[in-house]
């Protein structure tokens, strides 16, 4: 990394870690912190499908993912005690193992045919948790704990949240650094040959096989990552919200993961991160647009990708001279 | 001499269609052979045949001896047979450096998790890598357009970043199918010096599909000539030349002329 963007990165960190939480402290405005929460819970999500689109697949189904995650966490913090922050990464890697086994006949299907099929992995997802016993069916699981307290050897890393005299600033932070983690692999990934290996797949998945990549084994990988990243967002969420239910995440959020990859860019990390933020604020602004919220918003996300087909980055590019 | 490729009783059909029938010969270490018939005569897919992209009806293909006709392609790309596209085939967005850099994939001893990480070795394979594109670039000739796009390139240059791409991978045998396409005649010349380069500077065996048959017959050690997925004759350049049965499959097809 070099000082430019290590100083970008500081500057952010500083940003999000304090010049936000001053800001909401300051305009007293708590009801920000559970907005930018959420923004940064599903940056998460919409960094694995942006993984997925590296690979050359168009993901529609992280949603899916997201309410598995939040299942998992919910009934083992529920039904087995387990402590909430060693479910975390358990619902994450049971993501990626369901994501395996899913991904290995599907990810064979390129374009629109895999679109499709994980489209339908949400509808999957919402209809399985209304019929196992497991998930305690449309009445979903409701009050979950908070998360409690994370210590090694007597250290406490993370004090019990309820505790806190606001969960909300816990959640933020927590869910701020997952974020930031997040966002850091997948820089690591698409500046290592992984990431490399990942954009020869999308560019020829032939030519890819010929110069001696497994390909299949590299899609699966890309779509386990994806789908890790989709679980843990969706255990945030339901910690959040102390409960889940077979609609917590429904194929409009799958769609929605999606639109935040596009809008933000394909060719750029922080794509997404920056296309959820931009979306989730451009919605909750229509709002004033009242009952034509719906169509003002789809208008302009119509229009932009005409104007911007690669994303709102790709204007950093144009400046530069780069395009 | 020693027998690097065997192709035995080698045949595809695609439902009704027999694109490739019964097709045997044997490949000699260090030669350079040639594949020629009309359009439609099943070489590509002979060459798709051998490098395991797509897989046989029946038949087989020994490498060294060892069975690799129904290994996954990149297995067999790992054991030294790799081929190149008749399509022009390349990593569009990338340049040509990053073309050749990604293409020694199977050269890494890191693992992909360790280039995640960025471990020493990660780092030296990465050196590696970068200083033989660079020697491959210089081999090639193509160091003015190192750092263009590959979209940008002009047919003539496809076709040598194609062989760039194929060579980046260290291989022994090579399947270049219609390397000399839409180059001119000088093109094509310093294209068959290069080719000859490969084999002798590089020890590589050549297998390769064209309809330039000046070039085919200047090039060529042998030829094995195919008409309607069938073997013809297979030969040294003269005897081809002289066979009845190929000049008759020539003659009646549309790219009349053998050209000799
Ligand atoms: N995937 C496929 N499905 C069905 N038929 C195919 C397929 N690939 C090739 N064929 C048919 O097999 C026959 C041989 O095709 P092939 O591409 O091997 O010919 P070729 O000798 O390389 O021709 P050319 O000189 O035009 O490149 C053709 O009739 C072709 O239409
Ligand atoms: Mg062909």
């Amino acid at each position: 990394m070099d000082t430019k963007k290590l100083l970008g990165f500081a500057v952010f960190l500083l940003a999000v870690f304090v010049l936000v939480p001053l800001f909401i402290g300051a305009t007293g405005r708590v009801d920000f912190f559970y907005t930018l929460t959420s923004v940064a819970l599903l940056s998460v999500g919409a960094a694995g499908v942006w993984l997925t689109f590296y690979i050359g697949r168009i993901n529609i189904g992280q949603g899916a993912y997201a309410l598995v995650g939040g299942y998992v966490s919910a009934i083992l913090v529920t039904q087995a005690g387990v402590s909430f922050w060693l479910t975390l990464p358990l619902a994450g890697l049971f993501c990626a193992a369901i994501s395996v086994v899913i991904g290995l006949p599907i990810l064979r299907l390129r374009g629109v045919y895999f679109a499709m099929v994980t489209l339908v992995l949400t509808e999957v997802a919402r209809l399985s948790a209304l019929a196992l016993p497991v998930t305690n069916g449309a009445k979903g699981i409701t009050s979950i704990p908070l998360p409690g307290e994370l210590s090694f050897f007597g250290l406490t890393i993370i004090p019990a949240f309820g505790s806190l005299s606001n969960p909300r600033i816990g959640f933020y932070m927590m869910a701020v650094v997952l974020m930031v983690v997040t966002y850091l692999v997948l820089w690591r990934i698409v500046n290592s040959r992984l990431g490399h290996l990942c954009r020869s797949l999308q560019q020829n998945e032939e030519l890819s096989a010929s110069i001696g990549v497994n390909t299949a084994y590299l899609r699966v990988l890309a779509y386990a990552i994806s789908s890790f990243f989709g679980g843990i967002a969706g255990a945030m969420f339901a910690s959040i919200a102390q409960s889940i239910y077979p609609s917590s995440f429904v194929v409009a959020d799958s769609v929605n993961f999606m639109l935040y990859c596009f809008l933000g860019g394909l060719g750029y990390v922080f794509g997404p991160m920056l296309g959820t933020l931009l979306l989730y604020f451009g919605w909750d602004l229509l709002s004033i647009a009242k009952q034509y919220q719906l169509l003002v918003y789809s208008g302009v996300m119509i229009l932009l990708m005409l104007v911007l087909p690669n994303g709102v980055l790709s204007l950093l590019d144009k400046k530069e001279g780069r395009a | 001499m020693s027998t690097i490729l065997q192709i035995k009783n080698i045949t595809k059909r695609y439902g009704g269609l027999t694109a490739v029938n019964d097709v045997s010969f044997d490949v000699n270490k260090g030669e350079i052979l040639s594949v020629i018939g009309p359009n439609g005569a099943g070489k590509s897919t002979l060459f798709k045949l051998i490098s395991s992209f797509v897989p046989a009806t029946s038949g087989e293909v020994l490498f060294n001896g060892e069975r690799i006709s129904s290994l996954a392609p990149h297995k067999v790309a790992r054991m030294g047979v790799v081929r190149t596209f008749q399509e022009t085939t390349i990593f569009r967005s990338m340049t040509v450096r990053e073309n050749i850099i990604v293409s020694h994939h199977l050269r890494s001893r890191a693992s992909l998790f360790g280039f995640f990480l960025g471990t020493k070795q990660a780092k030296d394979d990465e050196a590696a890598f970068a200083a033989s594109a660079d020697d491959i670039v210089d081999f090639l000739g193509l160091q003015a357009i190192r750092n263009e796009l590959a979209s940008n390139l002009p047919q003539g240059h496809l076709r040598a970043l194609g062989m760039a791409i194929g060579l980046a991978t260290d291989p022994k045998v090579i399947l270049l199918d219609e390397p000399f396409a839409g180059m001119n005649h000088d093109e094509t010349m310093k294209m068959v010096g290069l080719v000859r380069r490969l084999r002798d500077e590089r020890g590589v065996t050549v297998l390769l599909v064209e309809h330039d048959m000046p070039a085919v017959m200047k090039i060529s050690d042998r030829i094995v000539c195919i008409n309607f997925g069938q073997k013809l004759a297979e030969g040294t350049p003269q005897e081809i030349r002289e066979n009845e049965k190929v000049i008759e499959a020539y003659l009646g097809s549309e790219d009349a002329a053998i050209g000799m």
